[in-house]
């Protein structure tokens, strides 16, 4: 005879029958006629009517019948307060009972009953259980405050009864106390700013000697609760680690991570040089490791706590990434947050087999979790950069198996990889091309859309790709809408002749039809800034030819020069008589549209890099450039060329030129500036330059470092310079006979003359140079030293100098100061003559030695100069004409 | 804490309710259900769910979901297992958990969910505690009962309950003494196509049947206790002696138990006791596959590796499949589209084989996913991590009781990706 019988009772004179039984005179019978009403009542029958008829039944030896007897009062008492009332004498009695088990019943049960009326009647009974001889009943009464306080917290506070649970925590008991503690946890959590839980070492000494006694549901409680206690000092939170630690091999796995928590959050305050440190995070692993082999469930919660503390903690699980692996019958939510932790374990060490391991994921069932699997290489690349290479190899083998999600998963990921790494994976841009008409999640059309725009100039193509999605313009989603956009805008920027009819289409798509605030915002600047002609004034030069604003192609007119002279814009600021130009608070026209094609408007993603932002680099180079056709911005050149010479800082940059070791006195080489990068790898498709200039027996060169940092061979080498200040042109072809390999270099030394056409620069000594290869053809702009140019015979007479320097009108002269030059006047005057700055004569008036030098440009214009050097002082002063 | 329990059934019907607090409405599992329709597969519902009001923390066990209910912070790990207790409780007094048995049992499951919880703190989960106040049915009692009108509840203090060793009850007797422990290895393994062990570990567990007479104080020693790299311990095992000494020391509960479970992971070398060949491949044309598996030993130290199994979930557009075994045999299920090479015991000097073909549905193109392979074995008298106990001895009592200790290795989850 089972009790599945009650469930099958479903006629209507059910209650009836039920009241009739109840009321029998035959224990048994009752017995079993409340075991019906239960079952029903599990079952979520309404047995309510029967409550008087139940109730009724309660006084009985029967401890079985007694016990479902409160089952249904617990039930039911809410929905009949008055009936409840009823039993409460039954309730007080039981609680003087001599029986424990049967007091403690009683007082759990009276908790349970969730009526007002009931909790008055409570109280007395309640404060005689706290304080009972038996700890079983302590302990059923502290769980029994917390239910009273549920109810009605005010009268728990009013009757003093959170005082007594306070002092239970130090009961002899550790069952009480782990009780006493929940009580006291679930109450705290109600008054967030209570302060009941106040621990001191003394109640934590109480805590931790219960803790190994108690059962485990009570260890978790001390657990958490210890959690919450701030030690005074590392000495005590070694001492609580070391107690707490014996928890990490309990069976249950709640222990273990409540065992866990404290231990993290208590190792936080020892010092990491302790022994017991580097003990402490060994013994955290094995228990950790454990947990993933309890049930899923389990597993899941343990992933998500070892997701967080790897993010705190790498170094505990460093070693373990194999019990992350993914078991393809494992539940889709463990196996997604193995993978997470798997990418937050990734490192140069073991990124092959993460990667041999998520490439097998990708062939799974699941498509959730190979989509993430996927995901999850292309965060490896951005993570572990010594491993992009691998990664974009592994994408390319998943494109290749042709899974349409796994190839649009693949695609997002690369565009990410892309931007991260620039000019170095483009060689795979042919294989997602091809790959094009099956993408069709927005996502995936948005990034390969991006990939289209960002290298047009790679792509034959690429009008013809981008054209084909501007067919569905409208009904695309507002991502690949805003993508598309810009990218022809892009595409038009690099190919303007054959897509002007492209970008008017898209324009005003985007303007004109679309409803799309955003789309339609992005549509009219671009506009704008297209409409506006930037170019007209460049008429003649080689912007003319290439159709765009100088700015736009030539990359190192920003930043490189900007990089080469460091010392120059110090040197403004020194220089007498030389006013700062105020830095351009807003870039010209044709930078504006630069900076705002390179910056990637679609919403960004948490794995890109920031988008760069070169506008703020031009301040410093106005400094220079600003007021170039006064003289003195001139002059100023000259010293700014020569910046070691007279400026060196107080170290460092003064013996490369002066060296006082062993160069006093003998005429030295000219100097020759450091090489610096005038075109970077990013810039130019992997290929780098680097470079300065020499000026070796009369004879100017070009000395740069060509760089092959792509991953195919470059041939073909050609250079050309613009016109420029004083005619610099390549005297010879540039000499690369070799092909370049992948990472090679090679120095190449190009002889220049000044003979070539002339046009002023800004600044003067600024030179535009385009060289081109078997790739490409790539501009960039650096700066020569003005030095370069003083020829060997610039030594002046001294009768013409005397004469020539007193006929220059004063309006020639300028004057500034040069600082912190420990060198005395004969040193200097040998350091220059190296330089072609020539002393004529010397004298020496009130302490102070004054140096009349000439110098003589390549293109016949002597400058003369006064330097003053006054002994002790380091301060030059330097006057000079020009004519 | 744990406010409330519902017990729902593989279809979606709630056939058990209990509420340890005020009554929540069964509409709270509405959010379950909703979640269960998404996961598709029992298997993959997330075990912790948010709702508005309330947080759904549940376990699946035995085709039945054990959903409790929780309203404020309460560390989830401390849910789940004690609602896994809750089933072991219910397989513990009944001998399964299942729908039926406990539709069968509800008073005593309800009276039983009283005892485990109070006010959502669990009060006894031990399953001698709970038996000396609620005394599992038995044929012979049931009968008594009804005839008697006796009682199944206990109505004395469980004595355990309180006593600082509340896993072991007061005044056990026996006539025959004994004591086995059985100590059970399983591997966790992970092969690759070429056969390379990609992840590999040991989970081994100890299990005790202890029928001793009084209180016993038992210590058990092993020959090489530093194979062991994490253990976790039954609450009654000295943590400070096997600290020490490398000696598990404890009183015992009375009746099965897990002494502990332990683990041999993959910094050790673990020894795989079987090697798999195996290629399957489809063709890109003809909707046709072919098949080919080969099982040999490794290093079984010399035991025979029995209830060999191979476990293959094809891909859904394989039809059916025309395979011969040397030894075994084989079925193809259509509907779950898993093949099964029941193989039983290994013998090393002829090696079963698996061959043949596999025909896919017309037209369906080749299948993207791999499949792969389960295996499962037996080797009986052998603990694969090597793991051996030296000596038992028993302390506090005066009689000689009978003492056993048996090995056994299992392939737990043992998959080979092809």
């Amino acid at each position: 005879m089972t009790d599945s019988k009650y469930f099958t009772t479903t006629k209507k004179g059910e209650i009836f029958e039920l009241k009739a039984e109840l009321n029998s005179d035959k224990k048994e019978k009752k017995k079993e006629a409340v075991k019906k009403v239960i079952a029903s009542m599990t079952v979520g029958k309404d047995v309510s009517a029967l409550f008087p008829d139940v109730v009724n039944c309660m006084q009985t030896d029967n401890l079985e019948l007694k016990k479902l007897v409160y089952l249904y009062l617990m039930n039911y008492a809410k929905s009949q307060p008055d009936m409840a009332i009823m039993a409460v004498n039954t309730f007080v009695k039981d609680c003087e009972d001599p029986n424990p088990l049967i007091r403690a019943l009683a007082v759990r049960t009276m908790g349970c009953i969730r009526v007002d009326k009931i909790t008055e009647y409570l109280c007395e009974p309640l404060r005689k259980c706290l304080k009972d001889e038996d700890p079983y009943v302590r302990k059923t009464a502290a769980v029994c405050v917390a239910k009273l306080h549920d109810i009605n917290a005010q009268l728990v506070e009013d009757q003093g009864f959170l005082d007594t649970l306070k002092d239970l925590i130090s009961d002899s008991n550790p069952m009480v106390v782990a009780n006493a503690v929940a009580a006291l946890s679930e109450i705290a959590e109600s008054h967030p700013n209570s302060n009941l839980l106040d621990l001191n070492p003394q109640t934590i000494n109480k805590l931790l000697t219960a803790l190994n006694e108690c059962t485990e549901w009570g260890q978790i409680f001390i657990l958490d609760c210890l959690a919450n206690y701030t030690p005074r000092d590392d000495r005590e939170s070694q001492s609580i680690c070391e107690r707490v630690t014996p928890r990490l091999s309990h069976a249950n796995s709640a222990v273990v991570l409540s065992a866990v928590k404290v231990l993290m959050k208590f190792m936080e305050m020892l010092p990491k040089d302790l022994d017991y440190y580097g003990t402490l995070l060994k013994k955290l692993a094995p228990p950790l490791v454990t947990l993933l082999s309890a049930e899923p469930e389990l597993q899941y919660v343990a992933l998500r706590n070892i997701n967080l503390i790897v993010q705190r903690r790498p170094e505990i699980l460093k070693h373990e990434m194999k019990v992350f692996f993914v078991k393809y019958n494992d539940p889709i939510y463990v196996k997604l947050e193995k993978l997470d932790i798997m990418i937050r374990l990734a490192s140069q060490a073991n990124i092959a087999q993460v990667l041999a391991e998520l490439k097998e994921y990708a062939t799974e069932v699941d498509v959730d979790f190979v989509r993430k699997a996927v995901r999850a290489i292309g965060r490896c690349a951005i993570k572990v950069e010594q491993s992009a290479e691998r990664c974009v190899s592994t994408l390319l083998d998943l494109i290749q198996t042709k899974v349409n999600y796994v190839v649009q998963e693949a695609i997002v990921v690369i565009k990410d990889i892309f931007r991260k790494y620039p000019n170095k994976y483009e060689s795979v841009i042919a294989t997602l091309c091809e790959n094009l008409d099956s993408l069709d999640e927005p996502e995936a059309r948005a990034a390969m859309i991006w990939i289209v725009g960002e290298y047009a100039e790679r792509i034959d193509n690429a009008d013809e790709l981008l054209e084909s999605f501007l067919e569905g313009f409208h009904d695309e989603s507002t991502q690949v809408q805003l993508q598309l956009l810009t990218a022809i805008v892009k595409l038009f920027l690099k190919k303007p002749t054959e897509t002007q009819e492209l970008v008017q289409q898209v324009l005003s798509l985007a303007t004109q039809d679309s409803d799309n605030p955003d789309l339609r915002d992005r549509g009219y600047i671009y506009w704008r800034l297209l409409s506006t002609d930037p170019l007209i004034c460049h008429i003649g030069t080689l912007a003319s030819v290439y159709h765009k604003p100088p700015s736009a192609f030539v990359e190192g007119s920003r930043g490189v020069q900007h990089k080469r002279l460091p010392g120059s814009s110090q040197d403004t600021g020194s220089a007498a008589g030389v006013t700062e130009a105020p830095p351009a608070v807003i870039p010209s026209q044709g930078d504006l549209l630069g900076d705002l094609l390179n910056l990637d408007l679609t919403p960004p993603t948490t794995t890109g890099p920031p988008p760069p932002s070169s506008g703020m680099q031009m301040g410093a180079m106005d400094l220079l450039g600003g007021g170039l056709d006064s003289l003195v911005g001139f002059l100023h050149k000259i010293s700014a060329a020569m910046p070691a010479s007279f400026n060196a800082p107080v170290s460092g940059g003064l013996d490369d030129l002066f060296d006082l070791g062993g160069g006093v006195g003998l005429p030295m080489g000219a100097y020759t500036p450091p090489k610096t990068i005038w075109l970077p790898a990013m810039k130019a498709k992997g290929l780098e330059i680097s470079g300065t200039f020499v000026r070796r027996a009369g004879v100017i060169q070009m000395e740069m470092t060509l760089t092959n940092k792509a991953m195919s061979v470059m041939t073909d080498f050609a250079i050309q310079f613009n016109r420029n200040s004083f005619g610099l042109a390549p005297a010879g072809p540039l000499q690369v006979l070799t092909p370049l390999s992948p990472n090679q270099s090679i120095e190449v030394a190009l002889p220049l003359s000044t003979v070539g056409p002339v046009m002023k620069m800004e600044p003067l000594n600024n030179l535009q140079v385009a060289v081109k290869n078997n790739i490409d053809v790539f501009y960039f702009s650096c700066q020569y030293p003005i030095s370069m140019l003083f020829v060997e015979d610039g030594k002046m007479e001294r009768q013409v100098f005397l004469a020539t320097w007193k006929d220059i009108p004063n309006d020639n002269e300028s004057q500034f100061q040069i600082k912190d030059c420990h060198l005395n006047s004969d040193a200097a005057s040998n350091k220059l003559q190296g330089s072609n700055i020539f002393t004529i004569a010397k004298r020496t008036v009130e302490g102070q030695d004054m140096l009349y030098q000439s110098m003589k440009l390549t293109n016949s214009i002597w400058v003369l100069a006064e330097l003053r050097v006054q002994a002790g002082n380091p301060n030059y002063t330097v006057s000079t004409h020009e004519f | 804490m744990i406010h409330s329990l519902f017990l729902i059934n593989h279809s979606g019907d709630i056939f058990l309710e209990k509420h340890w607090k005020s009554v929540i409405g069964r509409s709270v599992c509405d959010y379950f259900f909703e979640a269960k329709e998404k996961a598709v597969q029992p298997e993959n519902v997330p075990p912790v769910l948010q709702t508005p009001h309330h947080y759904l923390i549940s376990v699946y066990r035995d085709k039945l979901f054990f959903l409790s209910v929780v309203q404020t912070e309460v560390p989830p790990l401390f849910v789940i297992e004690f609602l896994h207790r809750v089933a072991d409780t219910v397989q513990d007094y009944f001998g399964e958990c299942s729908e039926g048995v406990i539709k069968d049992n509800v008073v005593t499951v309800y009276e039983l969910l009283e005892e485990m919880l109070d006010n959502g703190f669990p009060l006894a989960t031990e399953s001698n505690v709970l038996k000396e106040m609620i005394r599992p049915p038995t044929i012979l009692r049931s009968v008594v009962n009804t005839l008697t009108g006796g009682s199944n509840v206990g109505d004395t203090l469980p004595t355990g309950q309180l006593s600082s060793i509340p896993w072991r009850r007061a005044g056990v007797k026996y006539t025959n003494n004994e004591a086995y422990f059985d100590v059970i290895e399983e591997i966790d393994a992970i092969l690759d196509k070429s056969g390379t062990t990609v992840f590999a570990e040991i989970q081994g567990v100890i299990e005790a049947c202890v029928r001793l007479t009084g209180m016993p104080d038992l210590t058990l020693s092993f020959m090489n206790p530093r194979l062991l790299d994490d253990m976790s311990f039954h609450p009654c095992v000295r943590f400070k002696r096997w600290e020490s000494e490398r000696i598990l020391s404890f009183i015992p509960p009375d009746g099965n138990f897990t002494l502990m479970t332990y683990h041999v992971s993959s910094q050790n070398v673990v020894a795989l006791p079987v090697y798999v060949k195996q290629n399957i491949s489809f063709l890109e044309t003809g909707s046709c596959g072919r098949l080919d598996i080969t099982i040999g030993p490794k290093q079984t130290m010399g035991k025979t590796v029995e209830g060999l199994t191979v476990t293959v979930h094809m891909p859904k557009t394989v039809l059916s499949a025309n395979l011969t075994a040397t030894q075994g045999n084989y079925t193809y299920n259509l509907a779950t589209k898993v093949l099964v090479w029941d193989i039983g015991k290994l013998n090393p000097q002829k090696l079963p084989n698996l061959r043949g073909s596999l025909s896919l549905q017309a037209g369906a193109p080749r299948p993207e996913e791999n499949p792969a392979l389960d295996i499962t074995l037996k080797i009986q008298q052998l603990a694969i991590s090597g793991l051996k106990v030296s000596r038992l001895d028993m302390y506090g009592e005066k009689y000689k009781p009978f003492k056993g200790v048996k090995y056994l290795t299992k392939a737990g989850k043992f998959q080979v990706r092809t």
